[in-house]
């Protein structure tokens, strides 16, 4: 059995230490979560020399060790504690050669730790263009480390990289900077109260709640004395720190740097100039989202169809080839349809993180996020809130994720609270059944078809709703945090294909593990509730049979009659009984209170479940539409589906929250069931209250 | 008072003392330390957020935070600041 070390990768955000992972483990690699955050934790295994392996960890970006986000707080989390499972024997720091200067003032942190850190110096690629040369020589002396100069691009020094590793115990410990002049008097007090203990060690565990405050710093007793220094006179001290640090680094790269600016070819600012341009940055901007949406909602089609198909065979197939039974019929019909239910989102959460992953490895998010923050602020927002409401048209569980990358926790909470409220796919067929129904199949102005106006206007009104109430929310949320927002532009390069590819891969599995789980629990209870029920529902068949003995009506008639008798009796049925007085008001029967019902599992079952109710043999949105179309309402005895009704139900889907698994993701992110609740009851009534406003309105 | 919201697209400046208490560490992380040259490279409509380059860092940050951040303006001729 070889023996395991830890390796740690730590870096800046946009130094390429994710590719640097990718190549140091293949596909060797795990993402989880950190305990009780929702901090993403990857981990792998590198092979060495002599069979040697080396538990690689990816630590969340980090500009400093002075966190101030609960990413950040991981790594100093992790580097403070000897007793971690996962504190690293040797910490690779990753830094760009671009920006050397900035990413070496983490390096210098590290080291003064005490950890063996090896130096990486990224995109080497880059130097020839950018006119940069480097002495590793005397870099490695200046800064008492071993240095890796490595594309990940290219693929170049990893075999360099490996041996620094292999033999990290060479490596020398000694601080870049004498912690005490930062301040002498109040360095010795420290080190005379503590006398065992690193001083630079200390000092963190003294300032990290300055900025963040998470850390349990039980370990060390009789802290808290040290915090009698106030908290602007630490923080004058931790500025004094980084400002030593940047004089130690200023001066090692005076000797060791050469940027020779005159040759240096510069596409950033060209770039720049156009993607950033106050008129022509949002066209392109625009542009990019159609590319996107077309992706979405035309190329994912083929897939999807595909996956329809084949599981709506696989399902027949289980039913003919399995022994009759309660078993079948939970796997034919509970099952299968379940999984469907999930595989079916993949080509749009696949594509949707293609392109998000594009968009992010070249560099062209951060600009969009500095385009669009000053709009979004009004809003209660942040510019980096544009991302999550994009992706909230394919599906809102991937679009909550992705407000990760908020540092302003308000800002972060709202982004998720109103992402729901933007059109969905799982709401598309929805509306397109009952826009064919009840709006009118005309033209305005002879050129645009009224029912596609209406389509795009339920679009609007999901980002309109979105918006309004983030503005609302910014209102009313008592939340101080800070306003601060800043962002890298980093420089523009072209994805690596392979990151983009385990991106992809990474998330769509942990969506399909993650929320497929309880869409998948959620479908087997549902069936459970539609297939069994008491009383009448168990004499179905000799109910139905003696009620049709008079009328001559084939077999199939006769046995989907059956159905919707059973239906009518399951336990389903009668929760859509029970629910009737209260949605009566906005223009439904217990059927479509049904209906309702099971769309919380996911929105599009609305139209597989009217399919049974109405009795209908098969999903086929024609023959949906006209049954549906002949629905009369049992007391006015006119059409059921009018333009009453269903602008009503249009406006409830558009408003209410009736997807468990998004809250159960919006549980996962905020840490708590408070908001998912607030986020359930404040929807529903707004779906509630606007429903029942049109429905008496156009009555 | 000459801040950093006060830099006109190209214009360039040194970055004096700031207080900490108004001032995010982060910030000075990112390579915005006084005594630094600062340049304004690009604005957002309304001058906010606003592209900087400082100490060899690109990145953007709001009006407010900007207006905190004392500078004193290069003195430039018309040549120069059309080359940035």
């Amino acid at each position: 059995m070889a023996k395991q070390f830890n390796v740690a990768l730590i870096g800046n955000p946009n130094t390429g230490k994710t590719s640097v992972f990718n190549r140091l483990t293949g596909l060797n690699q795990q993402v989880g979560n950190y305990p009780g955050i929702t901090v993403e934790k990857k981990q792998g295994i590198c092979r060495l020399d002599r069979g040697v392996k080396a538990h690689v960890l990816d630590l969340p970006g980090t500009y400093s060790l002075n966190a101030s986000s609960l990413d950040e707080n991981v790594v100093i989390e992790l580097l403070l504690n000897k007793n971690d499972k996962d504190f690293p024997d040797v910490a690779v720091v990753v830094t760009d050669i671009e920006n050397l200067k900035r990413n070496l003032l983490l390096f210098t942190q590290i080291k003064d730790l005490g950890i063996p850190t090896i130096l990486v110096i990224n995109m080497a690629d880059r130097m020839k263009r950018k006119a940069i040369t480097v002495d590793i020589a005397a870099l490695e002396l200046r800064l008492e480390t071993k240095i890796a100069l490595i594309s990940s691009r290219e693929n170049k020094g990893f075999e360099a990289l490996k041996k620094l590793i292999t033999n990290y115990k060479r490596l020398s410990v000694t601080p870049c900077l004498n912690a005490s002049s930062i301040a002498p008097e109040y360095f010795d007090r420290l080190r005379k109260t503590f006398p065992n203990q690193d001083i630079y060690k200390l000092w963190l565990v003294i300032t990290q709640d300055v900025n963040f405050g998470k850390l349990d710093r039980n370990q060390l007793k009789g802290v808290t004395s040290f915090k009698t220094e106030s908290i602007s006179n630490l923080k004058r001290l931790q500025q004094k720190e980084t400002i030593k640090r940047y004089q130690f680094i200023n001066q090692v790269l005076k000797e060791t740097l050469l940027v020779d600016k005159e040759n240096a070819k510069d596409l950033r600012g060209k770039l720049d100039r156009v993607l950033m341009h106050t008129f022509w940055g949002y066209v392109i901007f625009l542009g990019v989202l159609l590319l996107i949406f077309q992706a979405i909602f035309d190329w994912s089609s083929y897939p999807m169809d595909f996956i329809d198909s084949t599981f709506a065979s696989l399902g027949e197939w289980a039913k003919n080839t399995l022994p009759a039974g309660d078993f079948t019929n939970l796997i034919a019909e509970g099952i299968i349809p379940g999984l469907g239910g999930i595989i079916i989102f993949i080509p749009q959460i696949a594509f949707l993180f293609f392109f998000i992953s594009i968009l992010e490895e070249s560099g062209y998010m951060s600009r969009v996020v500095f385009l669009m923050d000053r709009v979004m602020r009004r809003f209660g927002l942040s510019g980096k809130s544009v991302v999550p409401l994009i992706a909230g048209t394919a599906c809102a569980i991937p679009a909550i994720m992705a407000t990760r990358n908020i540092e302003n926790w308000k800002e972060r909470l709202i982004t998720i609270l109103v992402t729901p409220f933007t059109t969905c796919s799982a709401r598309l067929p929805v509306y397109l059944i009952i826009i064919a129904l009840v709006i009118p199949d005309q033209r305005v102005l002879g050129i645009f078809s009224l029912q596609a106006l209406t389509l795009m206007f339920m679009y609007l009104l999901g980002f309109g709703a979105a918006i309004i109430s983030a503005w609302m929310l910014d209102k009313v949320l008592q939340i101080r945090s800070k306003t601060f927002f800043v962002i890298e532009m980093p420089n523009y390069k072209l994805p690596l294909f392979k990151n983009v590819g385990i991106t992809v891969v990474e998330k769509t599995k942990s969506f399909v593990l993650g929320a497929g789980k309880i869409i998948l629990a959620i479908s087997i209870i549902l069936w459970v509730l539609a297939s069994y029920g008491p009383g009448d529902f168990n004499n179905a068949a000799t109910i139905v049979q003696r009620e049709n003995l008079e009328t001559s009506i084939s077999q199939n008639q006769l046995e989907t009659k059956i159905a919707a008798f059973k239906l009518e009796h399951s336990y389903i049925g009668h929760a859509g009984k029970f629910i009737e007085p209260a949605v009566r008001p906005l223009g439904y029967d217990w059927k479509i209170g049904i209906a309702l019902i099971s769309s919380f599992a996911a929105r599009e079952v609305f139209v597989g479940t009217l399919a049974t109710i109405y009795s209908v043999g098969n999903d086929d949105v024609e023959t949906i539409k006209n049954r549906m179309a002949a629905e009369t309402n049992v007391k006015t005895g006119k059409p059921l589906f009018n333009f009453a009704s269903g602008v009503s139900l249009l406006l409830f889907y558009a408003f209410a929250m009736q997807c468990m698994s998004t809250l159960a993701v919006v549980k996962r992110e905020t840490n708590s069931w408070k908001w998912p609740l607030w986020q359930l009851i404040i929807m529903t009534a707004i779906a509630y209250i606007t429903a029942l406003g049109a429905y008496q309105w156009f009555k | 008072m000459a801040t950093i919201a006060s830099l006109k697209q190209g214009q360039r400046g040194i970055i004096k003392e700031f207080s900490v208490d108004v001032v995010p560490l982060k910030l000075l992380e990112m390579g915005c330390l006084p005594g630094n040259e600062v340049a304004l490279v690009q604005t957002a409509p309304f001058q906010d957020p606003m592209y900087l380059t400082v100490n060899g860092a690109h990145l953007a940050i709001r009006k407010e935070t900007a207006a905190q951040i004392e500078i004193e303006i290069i003195k430039q001729d018309l040549s120069t600041s059309l080359n940035i």
